[in-house]
C-alpha cells in the first residue's frame, strides 16, 4: 500500500498562506492608487450662504443685486469660464481673448503689431514673413493695425471654433488666426482698397471672408485728384476665398466687386433662407468730398445730408460664378467685377436705408435684415422674401451709376422706434434682438416677429426694455449672437467711454466692457460686471461656447513649424546640435530644454551672416522658453515643441549673451549662453 | 520509449481510469494552460508604474513599465531627473528589455511542456515560469538602486539631493515630488500565473505521484 500523502496537508496550508499573503500585497498596492490625492473641489462640500457672507456684504455695502451679480460672475479658483470672447484690439492691432462670465483676459493674440512676449515681429522668421506678406506698400514698414471686427469660422452658420479672422481697417488687411495655437498664420493686404471697415465677416461655411471697404479711392492705389471723385474714386467689397484644409486665404481665387464711391460700411452674410447673399451698408451716398478749409461742409455734415443711404444687396453665389467665368478686370493683380458687369448680371441691388446707417445684421434664420441708422431713432427691418419679390418684379429706379434701387416700402418689414443713436444688433434664443444705442448709452431689447413671435411673451416688433450702460456703447456681443443658433444668457456692451467707472489712471482711459445677464424675459436684464479694457480700443467681439474649441496643449511634435503647422525637416534635434560655417555664412542648430541651450557658447566673426535655428524640445504643458539676443533686436517665444529660425548680419562686434526670457525653471537665470563676435 | 525518456516523462495515464477520476489528471493541464495565458497576456500590459506628483503638475507625471519598454511622460521625467544627475530612464535594463519577450515566452512553453511530463521533472520545467514576478521586482529594485545611488556629482542639484534608493513599491518623496510606485496589470497577471503554476504542481503531484510510485514498485 502507498503511504498516505503526508505532505499534502502542509502543502495546502502553505498554498492558503501564499494566497492570503499575495491578496494582502495586492490590496496594499491598490491602496496606493486610491491614496492619490483628490483634486481640490471634488470633496469640497457646497455650502449655502452663511452669516459670514451676509456680514461681508453688509461691511462692503453690497446690495442684494450686487451679491447676485457677484455670484453670477465669480468663477472659483481653478475653474474655467463657460464662454470665450474674441475681441478686436482696435489700434492695438491685436485680438483679445476674454473668459465669460468672469471677464478675465486670457490672452492677447499678436496680429498686426509686433508683440515681444509672443516673439511676434522680433526676428522669428515665421512672424517676420507673415508681417511682411501683409505690408501695404514697399516704401513704408507698417507695424500696427486698426482691428475692428473679428469673425469666428462657421460651419452651417454656427461657430466651429477652428479659426478667427480679423480686419485692419487702416490698411485694408485681413488676418487668419488658427485656433489650434491661437497664432496668426496669414495676413493679406487688399491690393485694390484703401481701407476696410466692413470686414471681417464669414459666409455660413466659411467659404468666403467678406471685406467691405470704407473710404472710397481710385482702386489699386492709383492717383486721382479729389475733383474727379465721382469719375475716378470707387468703393468695393472683396470676397476672399478661404481654404479650410490649408488654413489659408487664396488670393488667386478671390475677387472684388467694384462699387460706386459711397463709403461702404459693415456687411453681414445671409444665412439659412438668405444664404448665398451678402448685405452691406453704405454712407456718403452724397459723395461729399469735405474741405472745411475751403468753406465746404465738413465730412460730418456733408456725409449726413441724405435721408436715405443704400443697403447693398449682393448675390454672392452668382457673383462667384461671374468671377469664375472670367468676366473680371485685373486691378493691381486682383480680379474685380466691373460695376457695369454687376448691373448687367443682376449681382447688385440697392435698398434705401435711413439714415447714416452703421450696422446691418441678419436674423438667425436669415429672414430679416436689421439696419440701424445712427441719426434715425428707428431700427429698420427688411424682409429677405420681399427683397426677392421686389427683384423679381423688376420695378427699379436707378442710382447715378445705374445700380437698380428697390422701392423702400416694398421691401420694408417694419420699423421700430428704439431710441437715439442705434448702431448694432445681436440676437438671443428667446426671440429678442438687442440694439446698441450710442447716444442714449443703453441696450434696447426688442421682440422679433415672424417665426420668432412664439419665443417671447411680447407683441412682435416692439421695444421691450432698455438697459442703461456706461457709456457710449458701440458694438455689443451676445453669446453666439450672430449665428444661426444664438445661445442667449450673456451680452457684453462694448462701451467707448468709461468716464467715472474706474479709478482714474490719467487722461487716457480704459474702455468699459459691461457684462449683462439677458437670461430672463421681459424687462429683467441685469448689469453684472464692468471690465476695464486698458490695452487697446476694441470695436466688435464674438462670444463662443468654450467647449467648441480644442486647442493644443503643446505642439503636436517636437520641431513644429507653427506657420505651416507641420514638422520642420530642418529643425534642430537633440544630439545633432551644431554650428556650421560656409564662407561668411554661419548656420546654427540649437535646442532648448530646462535649463540650458545646446550649444551654449558660440563664437563668430564680425560681418558673418547668421542663420539660427532653435527648437524647444520640451513636451510638458506650459514649458515655454524664450530666446532673446539683446543688441540684435531678437526676442522669441518658443512653446513646447516649437522650432523657429531667425537670421541677421553680425554687424556689431563684442560680447553678447542670449538668454531665456520666459521664467522656465528654478535655474532659469542660468539658461544663458555667450555669443562672442570677434572684430 | 526508451527507459531514460520514460524515467523523465513518467507513466502515462491509465486508460482504465474514466469518468470523474480522470479529472485529477486534467487539473494540471488546465492550470498550466491558464498560467501560460496569463504570462503571454502580461507581455502586452505594463508590469509597473510610477506617478510623480508636484504642485506644478496637476495631472501628475506617469511612466508605465512593460517587460520590453516604457511609456508615458518619460521625456519629462528624464528632463527633471537631469537636475539631480540621474541617467535617462531608457538606459536602464536594456538587456532585460531586449530579451524579456523571448525569455518569458520560452519559460511559458517549458511550463506547458510540464503537462506531458509526469515525474518530478515537471516541477523543474514549470517553476521558472513562477519566478517571473519575483525576478521582475528584484531586477527593478536593483536598477532603481543603481540609478539612485549613481547620480552625476556635477548635476545642478547635486548638493541638495543626495544619492538615494527609490522605492520599488510604495510612496517616497524627492524634493517637491511625491513619487508613488505600484504594481500594474502585467505583474498581477504574472503573479496569478505563479499561483496557478504552484496550484497546478500540487494537483500534478497528487495525480501522478501514486502512478510514479506504483510504476517504481511494479518496475
Amino acid at each position: 500500500m502507498l503511504p498516505p500523502a503526508k505532505p499534502l496537508v502542509s502543502t495546502r496550508w502553505w498554498m492558503i498562506t501564499l494566497v492570503l499573503a499575495l491578496a494582502v500585497a495586492f490590496a496594499s498596492c491598490r491602496d496606493n492608487d486610491a491614496a492619490t490625492p483628490a483634486s481640490p473641489g471634488e470633496d469640497g462640500a457646497s455650502t449655502g450662504l452663511t452669516n459670514d457672507a451676509a456680514a461681508i456684504a453688509e461691511a462692503r455695502g453690497l446690495t442684494p443685486d450686487d451679491v447676485t451679480a457677484a455670484l453670477k460672475t465669480y468663477v472659483p479658483t481653478g475653474q474655467h469660464d463657460e464662454y470665450l470672447m474674441f475681441s478686436s484690439g482696435g489700434h492695438a492691432g491685436q485680438v483679445f481673448v476674454i473668459g465669460l462670465p468672469s471677464m478675465r483676459i486670457l490672452k492677447s493674440i499678436a496680429v498686426f503689431t509686433p508683440e515681444p512676449w509672443q516673439g511676434w515681429g522680433y526676428g522669428s522668421s515665421d512672424s517676420m514673413a507673415i508681417l511682411a506678406e501683409g505690408q501695404p506698400n514697399d516704401t513704408q514698414e507698417v507695424l500696427w493695425g486698426d482691428t475692428h471686427h473679428p469673425a469666428l469660422s462657421e460651419t452651417e452658420g454656427d461657430y466651429d471654433g477652428q479659426f478667427v479672422f480679423i480686419n485692419d481697417k487702416a490698411h485694408a488687411r485681413i488676418a487668419v488666426i488658427d485656433l489650434h495655437d491661437f497664432e496668426t498664420k496669414q495676413i493679406v493686404n487688399n491690393p485694390i482698397a484703401l481701407s476696410d471697415h466692413g470686414g471681417s465677416m464669414v459666409t455660413p461655411n466659411t467659404d468666403w471672408i467678406i471685406e467691405g471697404g470704407q473710404y472710397a479711392a481710385p482702386l489699386g492705389g492709383e492717383y486721382a485728384p479729389l475733383s474727379e471723385y465721382e469719375a475716378e474714386y470707387r468703393g468695393m467689397v472683396t470676397f476672399w476665398k478661404f481654404d479650410r484644409e490649408s488654413g489659408r486665404i487664396i488670393p488667386e481665387e478671390s475677387f472684388a466687386l467694384e462699387l460706386p464711391p459711397y463709403w461702404q460700411d459693415l456687411c453681414d452674410a445671409g444665412k439659412k433662407v438668405s444664404e448665398g447673399w451678402v448685405f452691406c451698408n453704405s454712407i456718403n451716398t452724397e459723395m461729399a468730398t469735405g474741405g472745411i478749409e475751403a468753406g465746404n461742409p465738413p465730412f460730418e455734415a456733408g456725409v449726413s445730408q441724405h435721408d436715405m443711404d443704400y443697403l447693398h444687396v449682393i448675390n454672392l453665389d452668382k457673383a462667384a460664378e461671374v468671377a469664375a467665368s472670367g468676366q473680371t478686370v485685373t486691378i493691381n493683380g486682383f480680379q474685380v467685377i466691373p460695376l457695369e458687369t454687376s448691373i448687367a448680371e443682376n449681382l447688385l441691388y440697392f435698398v434705401p436705408e435711413p439714415k447714416s446707417p452703421h450696422g446691418v445684421d441678419v436674423t438667425p434664420g436669415g429672414e430679416y435684415m436689421v439696419v440701424s441708422g445712427k441719426l434715425d431713432p428707428h431700427t429698420t427691418v427688411y424682409s429677405f422674401e420681399k427683397i426677392q419679390q421686389a427683384i423679381a418684379s423688376g420695378q427699379f429706379t436707378a442710382d447715378p451709376y445705374g445700380v437698380p434701387v428697390l422701392n423702400f416700402d416694398a421691401v420694408l418689414e417694419t420699423q421700430i422706434e428704439l431710441g437715439l443713436g442705434p448702431l448694432h444688433t445681436q440676437f438671443d434664443n428667446q426671440g429678442y434682438a438687442y440694439t446698441s444705442l450710442f447716444l442714449e448709452s443703453a441696450v434696447a431689447r426688442w421682440s422679433l416677429g415672424g417665426p420668432y413671435s412664439t419665443l417671447h411673451p411680447e407683441e412682435p416688433w416692439t421695444l421691450v426694455s432698455k438697459q442703461p450702460v456706461q457709456y457710449n456703447i458701440g458694438h455689443l456681443a451676445a453669446a453666439e449672437g450672430d449665428t444661426v443658433s444664438p445661445d442667449g444668457g450673456y451680452l457684453v456692451a462694448l462701451n467707448k467711454w468709461a468716464v467715472d467707472r474706474f479709478t482714474n489712471v490719467g487722461p487716457l482711459l480704459p474702455q468699459n466692457f459691461q457684462l449683462i445677464d439677458i437670461g430672463n424675459t421681459g424687462d429683467a436684464m441685469q448689469l453684472l460686471y464692468d471690465m476695464p479694457m486698458g490695452i487697446g480700443e476694441p470695436h466688435y467681439a464674438q462670444i463662443i461656447k468654450a467647449d467648441k474649441l480644442d486647442p493644443w496643449e503643446v505642439y503636436p511634435e517636437v520641431g513644429w513649424d507653427p506657420r505651416h503647422q507641420m514638422v520642420d525637416p530642418n529643425a534642430p534635434v537633440v544630439g545633432e546640435e551644431r554650428v556650421e560655417r560656409d564662407g561668411n555664412n554661419v548656420e546654427i542648430w540649437m535646442t532648448a530644454v530646462r535649463s540650458h541651450y545646446t550649444p551654449e557658447n558660440i563664437q563668430i566673426k564680425q560681418g558673418d551672416h547668421v542663420i539660427w535655428h532653435i527648437t524647444n524640445v520640451e513636451r510638458a504643458y506650459d514649458a515655454t522658453h524664450g530666446f532673446s539676443l539683446p543688441g540684435y533686436n531678437i526676442q522669441m517665444s518658443l512653446e513646447a515643441g516649437e522650432t523657429a529660425t531667425f537670421e541677421f548680419d553680425a554687424t556689431e562686434s563684442g560680447v553678447f549673451t542670449y538668454y531665456c526670457t520666459e521664467f522656465c525653471s528654478a535655474l532659469h537665470l542660468e539658461m544663458v549662453g555667450y555669443f562672442v563676435i570677434e572684430p | 520509449m526508451n527507459s531514460k525518456l520514460q524515467t523523465f516523462f513518467g507513466p502515462r495515464v491509465p486508460h482504465e481510469q474514466g469518468g470523474t477520476a480522470r479529472w485529477q489528471y486534467r487539473w494540471p493541464t488546465i492550470l498550466f494552460t491558464a498560467a501560460a495565458l496569463c504570462l503571454i497576456i502580461s507581455l502586452f500590459v505594463p508590469y509597473w508604474n510610477m506617478t510623480l506628483h508636484a504642485p506644478q503638475y496637476p495631472k501628475g507625471l506617469s511612466v508605465w513599465v512593460y517587460v520590453n519598454g516604457m511609456e508615458g511622460d518619460v521625456a519629462e521625467i528624464d528632463g527633471l531627473n537631469h537636475y539631480i544627475g540621474m541617467r535617462p530612464l531608457v538606459e536602464a535594463a536594456q538587456l532585460e528589455q531586449r530579451f524579456s519577450i523571448v525569455a518569458i515566452s520560452t519559460i511559458a512553453l517549458l511550463m506547458l511542456a510540464a503537462i506531458f511530463v509526469h515525474t518530478k521533472w515537471a516541477a523543474v520545467l514549470a517553476l521558472p515560469a513562477a519566478t517571473v514576478p519575483i525576478v521582475f521586482l528584484t531586477d527593478m529594485y536593483l536598477w532603481l538602486r543603481h540609478f539612485g545611488l549613481n547620480l552625476d556629482p556635477t548635476a545642478p542639484l547635486s548638493s541638495s539631493i543626495k544619492p538615494f534608493v527609490p522605492r520599488v513599491l510604495g510612496t517616497g518623496t524627492i524634493a517637491q515630488f511625491s513619487t508613488t510606485a505600484a504594481a500594474d496589470w502585467g505583474l498581477y497577471l504574472a503573479t496569478a500565473a505563479s499561483l496557478l503554476i504552484i496550484t497546478g504542481l500540487y494537483f500534478h503531484r497528487k495525480a501522478y505521484k501514486p502512478l510514479v510510485e506504483k510504476a517504481v514498485i511494479s518496475g
